[in-house]
């Protein structure tokens, strides 16, 4: 054991007396490790932003649209939406898989109230929208069935909107004029920041549907409905569901086209996650291969090494080193290079991340599992790649090395 | 061996070596005997190809003969292996040679310390500085431990040398044309060193082709073509000025 200490300080010595030769060594490892890390985080935040504004969503949520009648291969547009408040009331009933629904009624206008005037969408949805998009109300309340069965004249802010009209944060129980009919703010709702797509969307006015179709867009027909599955993994089940429950509800034969459109949320984050998941798989893997090169460096410069110094080997065996005292030693050196570039390049690697965090403002996740791995496999790329010409200087025979000029 | 008649160091018994060398066999050594009781001062003498090289690599356990025996301190190191051998180059055997063989960018205290690192019996670092001050000390050297080998005169680095060979407390010190990178004078300083520590009790076997080195030993042995051709103690042994010693290190 003490041997073992001696002759790892002289592993160290011997790294210290050639400070040039050493650095270069690590710095294939420091790189190699720093790219992983620094890749692994780009990606792994990729990822997270777009698992983020996935969850913002709602992971289990479905929206149905009124589609066109394809007839025959030709599509025939009936001009009228074909989704009716009582289909969504009889998915609600008779899907078990389904949670929660709501009407949706889209109009926009010019809002004027507070300090000023404000142009917006104005979403018209049933009681059960804040379950369904899991968008809760931040200040007041939301709307109850009595506002939706009598059209009440309520509205509820996105925080764009109310930080637009209502700076100083009072905006609840103000009065507003969207197309000019007076609303009673009676909530406003949590931030929920941009979709998928990119749009802000906390600039928008939420109102009972009943009232958006009567004053707003003076319709009878709805727009589309939102549904949310009872859990992630039921989103299919509530699919299905829906669909035959509408086909059977709007009469559609067996092999024609339905007359609407399921989409998921579920859909659209799966591609997105793929196309991160792929990048970030491709970002590692370009970095696994500056870190296996990083490592082939290390191999490369201990041969090297073992060469320029078969005379010390050869006198450190003359005076009584064993081979086994040289393996450890040059397996040591090699070993304490890795280990140290591979420190250097996890500091690096993170310093990197955090400042593409800070300066390139990109999404990054630094995992601790990614770090330990680059770390242990830089330590496993020291043995591997030292062994052998550690092997190698331990075997010279020590009258040969000695004559070594 | 008679009761009270002292182990020799060095007991060689029909020793003989072959190099094959290609289709060509090569008898470096060819059957010779050798005794050397401790406290002897041996030169070893011959022309290149007379098989003193190999002599030395195998009475200093680098190599193996062909056939023969060889006994080191009394015990038959002739068969032993790699691992072996290293422990007795390390525990039993200084070695000096030509080209000094320090360590390049190691203080001298760290390449004295050496062979300690690899001794089977552990040593604190404190235990291995001191024994290694000690040793420099012994070759006129003290005060120099923090200089590298580049920062020393070729006398003092060969000096440097031999206290690295002493500080295992050798049975048998093994030169190799210790002298052969010296001048005259520095080569003197050197062998001061040597006579003082086979004064001291010290078993010297020195190689060398050069005869007035030789006359600093008390015995002579000469080899010509692999064989023993004359063994000899020197009758007028010249005696190296500690001056010039002295003043190597003033």
């Amino acid at each position: 054991m003490l041997k073992f200490l001696t002759i790892l300080k002289v592993g160290m010595k011997a790294i210290a007396r050639n400070k040039m030769r050493s650095t270069l060594t690590a710095l294939g490892i420091i790189i190699g490790v720093a790219c992983v890390i620094a890749m692994i985080a780009v990606g792994g935040g990729a990822q997270a932003a777009v698992q983020a504004q996935i969850n913002s969503l709602g992971s289990n949520f479905l929206m149905i649209f009124p589609g066109v009648a394809t007839q025959s291969g030709a599509r025939i547009f009936t001009g009228q939406s074909t989704i009716t408040e009582d289909d969504v009331a009889a998915v609600k009933s008779e899907c078990p898989s389904v949670a929660y629904v709501s009407p949706s009624v889209r109009s926009a206008g010019q809002i004027v109230g507070g300090t000023g005037n404000w142009g917006t969408s104005v979403q018209g949805v049933g009681v059960e929208w804040p379950f369904v998009r899991s968008w809760n109300v931040e200040k007041g309340a939301f709307f109850g069935d009595s506002e939706v069965r009598s059209g009440a004249k309520v509205a509820i802010l996105g925080s764009t909107v109310a930080n637009a009209l209502f700076p100083d944060g009072n905006a609840v129980d103000q009065m507003i004029r969207i197309k000019n009919i007076p609303f009673k703010v009676v909530g406003v709702l949590e931030t929920k920041g941009g979709s998928t797509m990119g749009q802000d969307q906390d600039d928008t006015i939420i109102a009972p549907y009943t009232t958006v179709m009567k004053l707003l867009k003076r319709t009878v027909k709805i727009d589309m409905f939102m549904a949310s599955a009872v859990s992630r993994d039921a989103v299919g089940e509530a699919q299905t569901e829906i669909e035959a429950l509408l086909r059977q509800r709007h009469r559609i034969q067996p092999g024609q086209d339905s007359d609407f459109m399921i989409r998921s949320q579920q859909e659209i984050a799966q591609t997105a996650d793929q196309t991160s998941r792929q990048m970030s798989a491709l970002l590692a893997a370009i970095a696994s291969i500056s870190l296996l090169v990083g490592g082939i460096g290390i191999m490369n410069i201990m041969l090297v090494s073992v060469t320029e110094r078969t005379r010390e080997i050869g006198i450190r065996m003359a005076i009584g080193a064993k081979g086994r005292d040289i393996l450890t030693q040059f397996l040591i050196e090699a070993l304490a290079l890795s280990i140290a570039g591979g420190a250097i390049g996890i500091a690096l690697g993170v310093g990197t991340s955090r400042f593409l965090a800070w300066k390139q403002r990109w999404p990054i996740v630094l995992s601790p599992t990614a770090i330990l791995l680059a770390f242990g496999f830089s330590a496993a790329i020291g043995i591997f790649f030292g062994f052998y010409p550690a092997q190698k200087a331990s075997r010279l025979d020590p009258i040969e090395a000695l004559r070594y000029e | 061996m008679a009761a009270g008649a002292p182990i020799p160091v060095i007991r060689i018994e029909d020793l003989t070596r072959v190099y094959q060398m290609g289709e060509v066999e090569v008898r470096a050594l060819d059957g010779i005997s050798l005794s050397i009781t401790p406290g002897e001062f041996v030169a070893v003498m011959g022309p290149s190809g007379s098989g003193k090289s190999t002599f030395m690599n195998i009475v200093g356990c680098l190599d193996r003969p062909t056939a023969g025996r060889y006994f080191l301190d009394g015990v038959d190191v002739s068969s032993l292996n790699r691992d072996e051998r290293a422990e007795i180059r390390n525990g039993k055997i200084g070695f000096v040679f030509q080209s000094f063989n320090l360590l390049a960018r190691t203080s001298a205290l760290e390449n004295v310390e050496l062979p300690l690192i690899y001794s089977s019996n552990g040593h604190s670092s404190r235990e291995r500085v001191e024994k290694a001050l000690r040793c420099l000390d012994a070759v006129g050297l003290a005060g120099r431990e923090g200089h590298l080998p580049s920062q020393l005169s070729g006398g003092q680095q060969q000096r440097v040398a031999i206290a690295r060979a002493l500080i295992n407390e050798p049975k048998l010190m093994l030169a190799d044309e210790p002298t052969g990178n010296l001048d005259t004078k520095t080569s003197e300083e050197v062998m001061a060193v040597f006579q003082k520590l086979n004064e001291e009790g010290k078993t010297v076997v020195l190689i060398t082709h050069e005869q007035d080195i030789a006359e600093f030993a008390r015995r002579v042995v000469v080899f010509r073509d692999g064989k023993v051709v004359e063994d000899r103690p020197v009758t007028n042994q010249r005696r190296a000025s500690f001056a010039a010693s002295e003043a190597g290190h003033a």
